[in-house]
Protein backbone atom coordinates (compact mmCIF):
# COMPACT_ATOMS: atom_id res chain seq x y z
CA UNK A 1 0.00 0.00 0.00
CA UNK A 2 1.28 3.40 -1.01
CA UNK A 3 0.63 6.72 0.73
CA UNK A 4 1.06 8.75 -2.44
CA UNK A 5 1.02 7.63 -6.05
CA UNK A 6 1.64 10.14 -8.82
CA UNK A 7 0.68 9.51 -12.42
CA UNK A 8 2.80 11.55 -14.79
CA UNK A 9 6.41 12.75 -14.87
CA UNK A 10 6.41 16.28 -16.24
CA UNK A 11 7.17 19.34 -14.09
CA UNK A 12 3.91 18.90 -12.13
CA UNK A 13 4.39 15.20 -11.37
CA UNK A 14 8.07 15.48 -10.49
CA UNK A 15 7.56 18.52 -8.25
CA UNK A 16 4.77 16.67 -6.44
CA UNK A 17 7.22 13.76 -6.12
CA UNK A 18 9.97 16.00 -4.76
CA UNK A 19 7.73 17.51 -2.10
CA UNK A 20 6.11 14.27 -1.01
CA UNK A 21 9.49 12.52 -0.94
CA UNK A 22 10.81 15.24 1.35
CA UNK A 23 7.74 14.68 3.54
CA UNK A 24 8.86 11.04 3.89
CA UNK A 25 5.86 9.72 1.98
CA UNK A 26 8.07 7.70 -0.45
CA UNK A 27 5.88 8.49 -3.43
CA UNK A 28 5.57 6.20 -6.42
CA UNK A 29 5.75 8.00 -9.75
CA UNK A 30 4.36 6.21 -12.79
CA UNK A 31 6.06 7.92 -15.70
CA UNK A 32 3.63 7.24 -18.50
CA UNK A 33 4.40 6.93 -22.20
CA UNK A 34 5.55 10.48 -22.71
CA UNK A 35 8.03 10.35 -19.84
CA UNK A 36 9.25 13.80 -18.84
CA UNK A 37 6.23 15.42 -20.49
CA UNK A 38 6.04 18.18 -23.04
CA UNK A 39 9.39 19.72 -22.11
CA UNK A 40 11.02 16.65 -23.65
CA UNK A 41 9.90 18.04 -27.01
CA UNK A 42 11.39 21.49 -26.58
CA UNK A 43 14.83 22.94 -27.01
CA UNK A 44 15.93 25.86 -24.85
CA UNK A 45 13.62 26.81 -21.99
CA UNK A 46 14.27 30.48 -21.33
CA UNK A 47 11.52 31.30 -18.88
CA UNK A 48 12.14 28.89 -16.02
CA UNK A 49 13.38 31.07 -13.17
CA UNK A 50 16.82 30.26 -11.86
CA UNK A 51 18.34 29.40 -15.23
CA UNK A 52 19.66 32.77 -16.33
CA UNK A 53 21.11 31.41 -19.56
CA UNK A 54 18.23 29.06 -20.27
CA UNK A 55 18.28 25.28 -20.02
CA UNK A 56 17.41 22.55 -22.51
CA UNK A 57 13.97 21.05 -21.79
CA UNK A 58 15.19 17.43 -21.55
CA UNK A 59 18.05 18.52 -19.25
CA UNK A 60 15.64 20.35 -16.95
CA UNK A 61 13.47 17.24 -16.73
CA UNK A 62 16.47 14.99 -16.05
CA UNK A 63 17.47 17.32 -13.20
CA UNK A 64 13.95 17.31 -11.72
CA UNK A 65 13.91 13.53 -11.87
CA UNK A 66 17.27 13.19 -10.12
CA UNK A 67 16.24 15.70 -7.48
CA UNK A 68 13.02 13.81 -6.67
CA UNK A 69 14.89 10.49 -6.54
CA UNK A 70 17.51 11.94 -4.22
CA UNK A 71 14.84 12.24 -1.52
CA UNK A 72 13.38 8.80 -2.07
CA UNK A 73 10.80 9.12 -4.82
CA UNK A 74 10.42 5.83 -6.65
CA UNK A 75 9.99 6.37 -10.38
CA UNK A 76 8.80 3.51 -12.55
CA UNK A 77 8.28 3.19 -16.27
CA UNK A 78 4.83 2.15 -17.30
CA UNK A 79 1.48 3.24 -18.47
CA UNK A 80 -1.66 3.15 -16.35
CA UNK A 81 -4.44 1.24 -18.06
CA UNK A 82 -7.23 1.66 -15.48
CA UNK A 83 -8.04 3.24 -12.12
CA UNK A 84 -10.67 2.41 -9.53
CA UNK A 85 -11.47 5.48 -7.44
CA UNK A 86 -14.79 4.23 -6.09
CA UNK A 87 -13.31 2.83 -2.87
CA UNK A 88 -10.34 3.70 -0.70
CA UNK A 89 -7.58 2.68 -1.01
CA UNK A 90 -7.67 3.50 -4.70
CA UNK A 91 -6.51 0.87 -7.16
CA UNK A 92 -4.31 1.57 -10.16
CA UNK A 93 -3.81 -1.00 -12.89
CA UNK A 94 -0.62 -0.97 -14.92
CA UNK A 95 -0.45 -3.88 -17.35
CA UNK A 96 -0.84 -6.98 -15.17
CA UNK A 97 0.24 -5.14 -12.03
CA UNK A 98 -2.07 -3.42 -9.53
CA UNK A 99 -1.12 -0.76 -7.02
CA UNK A 100 -3.11 0.32 -3.98
CA UNK A 101 -2.73 3.86 -2.75
CA UNK A 102 -4.21 6.13 -0.08
CA UNK A 103 -3.92 9.24 -2.21
CA UNK A 104 -3.56 9.79 -5.92
CA UNK A 105 -1.98 12.78 -7.62
CA UNK A 106 -2.91 13.10 -11.27
CA UNK A 107 -0.28 14.87 -13.36
CA UNK A 108 -0.95 13.25 -16.72
CA UNK A 109 -0.65 16.52 -18.60
CA UNK A 110 -1.80 17.16 -22.13
CA UNK A 111 -0.76 15.79 -25.49
CA UNK A 112 -0.60 17.36 -28.92
CA UNK A 113 -3.94 17.66 -30.63
CA UNK A 114 -4.35 16.44 -34.19
CA UNK A 115 -6.58 17.72 -36.98
CA UNK A 116 -8.36 14.39 -37.18
CA UNK A 117 -7.89 13.75 -40.91
CA UNK A 118 -7.32 10.11 -41.90
CA UNK A 119 -4.44 11.20 -44.17
CA UNK A 120 -2.79 12.96 -41.25
CA UNK A 121 -2.76 9.75 -39.21
CA UNK A 122 -1.59 7.64 -42.15
CA UNK A 123 1.36 9.94 -42.83
CA UNK A 124 2.45 10.37 -39.20
CA UNK A 125 6.20 9.72 -39.19
CA UNK A 126 6.29 10.04 -42.98
CA UNK A 127 6.11 13.81 -43.16
CA UNK A 128 3.43 14.62 -40.60
CA UNK A 129 4.80 15.44 -37.17
CA UNK A 130 3.85 17.01 -33.86
CA UNK A 131 7.46 17.41 -32.72
CA UNK A 132 9.57 20.00 -34.51
CA UNK A 133 12.65 19.35 -32.39
CA UNK A 134 12.45 15.62 -33.19
CA UNK A 135 11.73 15.77 -36.86
CA UNK A 136 12.91 19.14 -38.21
CA UNK A 137 16.17 17.42 -39.13
CA UNK A 138 14.46 15.36 -41.83
CA UNK A 139 13.40 18.46 -43.78
CA UNK A 140 16.72 20.07 -44.53
CA UNK A 141 16.31 22.26 -47.62
CA UNK A 142 12.64 21.27 -48.04
CA UNK A 143 9.45 23.33 -48.00
CA UNK A 144 7.20 22.63 -45.02
CA UNK A 145 4.02 23.90 -43.39
CA UNK A 146 3.18 24.53 -39.75
CA UNK A 147 -0.48 24.49 -38.73
CA UNK A 148 -1.63 26.65 -35.84
CA UNK A 149 -1.51 30.19 -34.50
CA UNK A 150 -0.43 29.93 -30.89
CA UNK A 151 2.93 30.22 -29.18
CA UNK A 152 3.94 26.66 -29.95
CA UNK A 153 3.07 27.01 -33.64
CA UNK A 154 5.19 30.14 -33.97
CA UNK A 155 8.01 28.72 -31.93
CA UNK A 156 8.03 25.61 -34.11
CA UNK A 157 7.87 27.67 -37.31
CA UNK A 158 10.81 29.78 -36.19
CA UNK A 159 12.80 26.74 -35.09
CA UNK A 160 12.10 24.90 -38.34
CA UNK A 161 13.57 27.70 -40.48
CA UNK A 162 16.96 26.34 -39.38
CA UNK A 163 16.31 23.34 -41.60
CA UNK A 164 13.53 24.04 -44.07
CA UNK A 165 13.85 26.04 -47.29
CA UNK A 166 10.54 27.73 -46.46
CA UNK A 167 7.90 27.54 -43.75
CA UNK A 168 4.25 28.33 -44.45
CA UNK A 169 2.20 29.00 -41.37
CA UNK A 170 -1.39 27.93 -41.91
CA UNK A 171 -3.85 29.46 -39.50
CA UNK A 172 -7.64 29.30 -39.54
CA UNK A 173 -8.13 32.87 -38.32
CA UNK A 174 -6.67 36.25 -39.33
CA UNK A 175 -5.01 36.99 -36.02
CA UNK A 176 -2.55 35.02 -33.94
CA UNK A 177 -3.04 33.85 -30.37
CA UNK A 178 0.71 33.81 -29.86
CA UNK A 179 2.53 36.26 -27.60
CA UNK A 180 3.85 39.49 -29.09
CA UNK A 181 7.49 38.44 -28.77
CA UNK A 182 6.87 35.21 -30.71
CA UNK A 183 4.82 37.04 -33.36
CA UNK A 184 7.50 39.66 -33.93
CA UNK A 185 10.16 36.96 -34.26
CA UNK A 186 8.14 35.00 -36.81
CA UNK A 187 7.02 38.04 -38.82
CA UNK A 188 10.61 39.23 -39.13
CA UNK A 189 11.80 35.85 -40.40
CA UNK A 190 12.14 35.96 -44.23
CA UNK A 191 11.62 32.19 -44.49
CA UNK A 192 8.15 32.30 -42.91
CA UNK A 193 5.02 33.16 -44.89
CA UNK A 194 1.43 33.13 -43.67
CA UNK A 195 -1.80 31.65 -45.00
CA UNK A 196 -4.54 33.39 -43.01
CA UNK A 197 -8.19 32.31 -42.62
CA UNK A 198 -7.20 28.94 -43.92
CA UNK A 199 -8.48 25.44 -43.12
CA UNK A 200 -6.61 22.25 -43.86
CA UNK A 201 -8.62 19.89 -46.04
CA UNK A 202 -6.20 17.03 -46.71
CA UNK A 203 -2.59 15.89 -46.56
CA UNK A 204 -1.15 14.34 -49.73
CA UNK A 205 -0.04 11.68 -50.64
CA UNK A 206 -1.13 8.62 -48.67
CA UNK A 207 -0.60 6.21 -51.58
CA UNK A 208 3.00 7.31 -52.00
CA UNK A 209 3.61 6.94 -48.27
CA UNK A 210 5.13 10.42 -47.98
CA UNK A 211 3.89 13.99 -47.73
CA UNK A 212 3.91 15.82 -51.05
CA UNK A 213 1.38 18.57 -50.41
CA UNK A 214 -1.22 20.13 -48.20
CA UNK A 215 -4.69 20.90 -49.53
CA UNK A 216 -5.92 24.12 -47.96
CA UNK A 217 -9.04 26.23 -48.32
CA UNK A 218 -9.46 29.89 -47.52
CA UNK A 219 -12.51 30.07 -45.28
CA UNK A 220 -13.38 33.63 -46.39
CA UNK A 221 -12.97 33.39 -50.17
CA UNK A 222 -13.59 29.63 -50.46
CA UNK A 223 -10.57 29.27 -52.73
CA UNK A 224 -8.89 25.89 -52.46
CA UNK A 225 -5.29 25.17 -53.40
CA UNK A 226 -2.44 22.76 -52.74
CA UNK A 227 0.71 23.88 -50.99
CA UNK A 228 3.66 21.89 -52.33
CA UNK A 229 5.23 20.96 -48.98
CA UNK A 230 7.08 17.83 -47.89
CA UNK A 231 6.53 18.22 -44.20
CA UNK A 232 3.54 19.19 -42.07
CA UNK A 233 3.92 20.12 -38.41
CA UNK A 234 0.68 20.19 -36.46
CA UNK A 235 0.67 22.67 -33.56
CA UNK A 236 -3.01 23.36 -32.95
CA UNK A 237 -2.91 22.97 -29.21
CA UNK A 238 -3.21 20.24 -26.67
CA UNK A 239 -5.81 17.93 -25.28
CA UNK A 240 -5.75 16.81 -21.63
CA UNK A 241 -4.89 13.17 -20.92
CA UNK A 242 -7.99 12.34 -18.92
CA UNK A 243 -9.57 9.38 -20.70
CA UNK A 244 -8.66 7.17 -17.70
CA UNK A 245 -10.81 9.31 -15.41
CA UNK A 246 -13.88 9.78 -17.58
CA UNK A 247 -16.94 8.96 -15.50
CA UNK A 248 -14.90 9.00 -12.28
CA UNK A 249 -13.88 12.65 -11.87
CA UNK A 250 -15.55 15.96 -12.73
CA UNK A 251 -14.24 17.52 -15.92
CA UNK A 252 -15.06 20.60 -17.94
CA UNK A 253 -16.51 20.43 -21.46
CA UNK A 254 -13.11 19.92 -23.06
CA UNK A 255 -11.96 17.17 -20.70
CA UNK A 256 -9.80 19.15 -18.28
CA UNK A 257 -10.09 17.96 -14.68
CA UNK A 258 -11.93 20.36 -12.40
CA UNK A 259 -10.13 21.29 -9.19
CA UNK A 260 -11.30 23.26 -6.17
CA UNK A 261 -9.69 24.55 -2.96
CA UNK A 262 -6.19 24.11 -4.35
CA UNK A 263 -5.64 20.84 -6.14
CA UNK A 264 -8.66 18.86 -4.91
CA UNK A 265 -10.73 16.96 -7.47
CA UNK A 266 -14.31 15.76 -7.08
CA UNK A 267 -13.11 12.70 -5.14
CA UNK A 268 -11.54 13.16 -1.72
CA UNK A 269 -7.94 11.97 -1.70
CA UNK A 270 -7.49 12.50 -5.43
CA UNK A 271 -5.55 15.60 -6.44
CA UNK A 272 -4.66 17.05 -9.83
CA UNK A 273 -1.87 19.34 -10.96
CA UNK A 274 -0.28 20.68 -14.12
CA UNK A 275 -1.76 20.90 -17.60
CA UNK A 276 -4.33 18.17 -16.95
CA UNK A 277 -6.31 20.74 -14.94
CA UNK A 278 -5.03 23.99 -16.46
CA UNK A 279 -5.87 25.18 -19.96
CA UNK A 280 -5.10 28.78 -19.08
CA UNK A 281 -1.47 29.13 -18.01
CA UNK A 282 0.15 25.86 -19.19
CA UNK A 283 3.70 26.82 -18.24
CA UNK A 284 6.43 24.63 -16.79
CA UNK A 285 6.63 26.93 -13.78
CA UNK A 286 2.88 26.93 -13.11
CA UNK A 287 2.79 23.15 -13.53
CA UNK A 288 5.64 22.80 -11.03
CA UNK A 289 3.87 25.19 -8.64
CA UNK A 290 0.63 23.24 -8.81
CA UNK A 291 2.58 20.00 -8.28
CA UNK A 292 3.84 21.44 -5.03
CA UNK A 293 0.27 22.34 -4.05
CA UNK A 294 -0.98 18.82 -4.81
CA UNK A 295 1.74 17.28 -2.67
CA UNK A 296 0.99 19.58 0.27
CA UNK A 297 -2.75 18.90 -0.11
CA UNK A 298 -2.15 15.14 -0.18
CA UNK A 299 0.14 15.37 2.84
CA UNK A 300 -2.53 17.26 4.84
CA UNK A 301 -5.21 14.84 3.73
CA UNK A 302 -3.13 11.89 4.95
CA UNK A 303 -2.38 13.61 8.27
CA UNK A 304 -6.08 14.29 8.90
CA UNK A 305 -7.08 10.72 8.07
CA UNK A 306 -4.56 8.91 10.25
CA UNK B 1 23.40 4.54 -22.79
CA UNK B 2 22.27 1.30 -24.43
CA UNK B 3 22.44 -1.95 -22.51
CA UNK B 4 24.66 -4.83 -23.64
CA UNK B 5 21.83 -6.63 -25.43
CA UNK B 6 21.17 -3.66 -27.68
CA UNK B 7 23.01 -3.74 -31.00
CA UNK B 8 24.17 -0.71 -32.95
CA UNK B 9 23.03 -0.76 -36.56
CA UNK B 10 24.68 1.42 -39.18
CA UNK B 11 24.60 2.06 -42.92
CA UNK B 12 27.63 -0.25 -43.04
CA UNK B 13 26.30 -3.27 -41.16
CA UNK B 14 22.58 -2.98 -41.99
CA UNK B 15 22.62 -5.54 -44.77
CA UNK B 16 24.46 -8.21 -42.77
CA UNK B 17 22.98 -7.50 -39.33
CA UNK B 18 19.38 -6.68 -40.24
CA UNK B 19 18.41 -7.76 -43.74
CA UNK B 20 20.28 -11.08 -43.66
CA UNK B 21 19.54 -11.90 -40.01
CA UNK B 22 18.13 -15.36 -39.33
CA UNK B 23 15.95 -14.01 -36.48
CA UNK B 24 13.51 -11.08 -36.61
CA UNK B 25 15.18 -7.73 -36.00
CA UNK B 26 13.79 -4.67 -34.22
CA UNK B 27 15.40 -1.40 -35.34
CA UNK B 28 14.92 1.74 -33.25
CA UNK B 29 15.55 4.85 -35.38
CA UNK B 30 16.67 7.56 -33.00
CA UNK B 31 18.87 10.60 -32.44
CA UNK B 32 20.60 12.18 -29.48
CA UNK B 33 18.56 15.40 -29.77
CA UNK B 34 15.17 13.70 -29.80
CA UNK B 35 13.55 13.81 -26.34
CA UNK B 36 10.91 11.15 -27.00
CA UNK B 37 13.65 8.85 -28.35
CA UNK B 38 15.41 9.16 -25.02
CA UNK B 39 12.13 8.39 -23.29
CA UNK B 40 11.79 5.24 -25.40
CA UNK B 41 15.36 4.08 -24.62
CA UNK B 42 14.58 2.13 -21.43
CA UNK B 43 11.71 0.30 -23.16
CA UNK B 44 14.05 -0.81 -25.94
CA UNK B 45 16.64 -1.90 -23.36
CA UNK B 46 14.01 -3.95 -21.51
CA UNK B 47 12.78 -5.58 -24.72
CA UNK B 48 16.34 -6.44 -25.71
CA UNK B 49 16.88 -8.22 -22.41
CA UNK B 50 13.57 -10.04 -22.63
CA UNK B 51 13.92 -11.18 -26.24
CA UNK B 52 17.66 -11.94 -26.16
CA UNK B 53 18.39 -14.82 -28.56
CA UNK B 54 14.94 -14.65 -30.16
CA UNK B 55 14.84 -11.17 -31.65
CA UNK B 56 17.85 -9.06 -32.49
CA UNK B 57 17.22 -5.58 -31.11
CA UNK B 58 19.24 -2.50 -31.87
CA UNK B 59 19.39 1.20 -32.54
CA UNK B 60 20.17 3.14 -35.65
CA UNK B 61 21.27 6.74 -35.26
CA UNK B 62 19.54 8.74 -38.02
CA UNK B 63 22.10 11.52 -37.77
CA UNK B 64 25.00 9.22 -38.57
CA UNK B 65 23.27 6.83 -40.96
CA UNK B 66 21.46 8.78 -43.67
CA UNK B 67 21.44 5.94 -46.19
CA UNK B 68 19.19 3.51 -44.32
CA UNK B 69 17.12 6.38 -42.91
CA UNK B 70 16.37 7.67 -46.41
CA UNK B 71 15.87 4.23 -47.92
CA UNK B 72 13.10 3.41 -45.43
CA UNK B 73 11.61 6.92 -45.69
CA UNK B 74 11.93 7.59 -41.99
CA UNK B 75 10.79 11.18 -41.50
CA UNK B 76 9.90 11.14 -37.85
CA UNK B 77 11.45 9.66 -34.76
CA UNK B 78 11.18 7.63 -32.70
CA UNK B 79 10.24 5.11 -35.38
CA UNK B 80 10.62 1.42 -34.72
CA UNK B 81 10.63 -1.09 -37.57
CA UNK B 82 10.58 -4.85 -37.30
CA UNK B 83 12.32 -6.75 -40.10
CA UNK B 84 11.81 -10.39 -40.89
CA UNK B 85 13.56 -12.10 -43.81
CA UNK B 86 14.83 -8.74 -45.04
CA UNK B 87 11.33 -7.20 -45.19
CA UNK B 88 9.65 -4.60 -42.99
CA UNK B 89 6.80 -6.35 -41.18
CA UNK B 90 5.93 -3.66 -38.61
CA UNK B 91 6.35 0.11 -38.38
CA UNK B 92 5.59 1.79 -35.09
CA UNK B 93 5.81 5.59 -34.97
CA UNK B 94 6.06 7.51 -31.71
CA UNK B 95 5.91 6.41 -28.11
CA UNK B 96 3.96 3.27 -27.38
CA UNK B 97 3.68 1.00 -24.38
CA UNK B 98 6.07 -1.95 -23.96
CA UNK B 99 3.17 -4.40 -24.10
CA UNK B 100 2.24 -3.11 -27.53
CA UNK B 101 5.77 -3.79 -28.78
CA UNK B 102 5.62 -7.25 -27.23
CA UNK B 103 2.34 -8.07 -28.93
CA UNK B 104 3.77 -6.99 -32.30
CA UNK B 105 7.02 -8.92 -31.78
CA UNK B 106 5.25 -12.05 -30.57
CA UNK B 107 3.12 -12.12 -33.70
CA UNK B 108 6.30 -12.59 -35.74
CA UNK B 109 7.92 -15.31 -33.65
Amino acid sequence: MRDVTIIGSGPAGLTAALYSARANLTPLVIEGLEAGGQLMLTTAVENFPGFADGIMGPDLMAAMRTQAQRFGAEIVRGHVSAVDLSVRPFTITMGDETIETQTLIIATGASAKLLGLPSERALMGHGVSTCATCDGFFFRGKPIAVIGGGDSALEEATFLTRFASSVTLVHRRDTLRASKIMQDKAMANPKITFEWNTDVMDVLDVDAGAVSGLVIRNNVTGVQKTLPVEGVFVAIGHTPNTSLFRGHLDMDGTGYLKTHDGSRTSIEGVFACGDVQDHVYRQAITAAGSGCMASLDAERYLASHE
Amino acid sequence: MASENVATFTDGNFDASVLKSSTPVLVDFWAEWCGPCRALGPTIDALAAEYAGRVSIGKLNVDENPQVTTQYMVRGIPTVMVFKGGQVVETIVGLVDKNEFKAKLDSHL
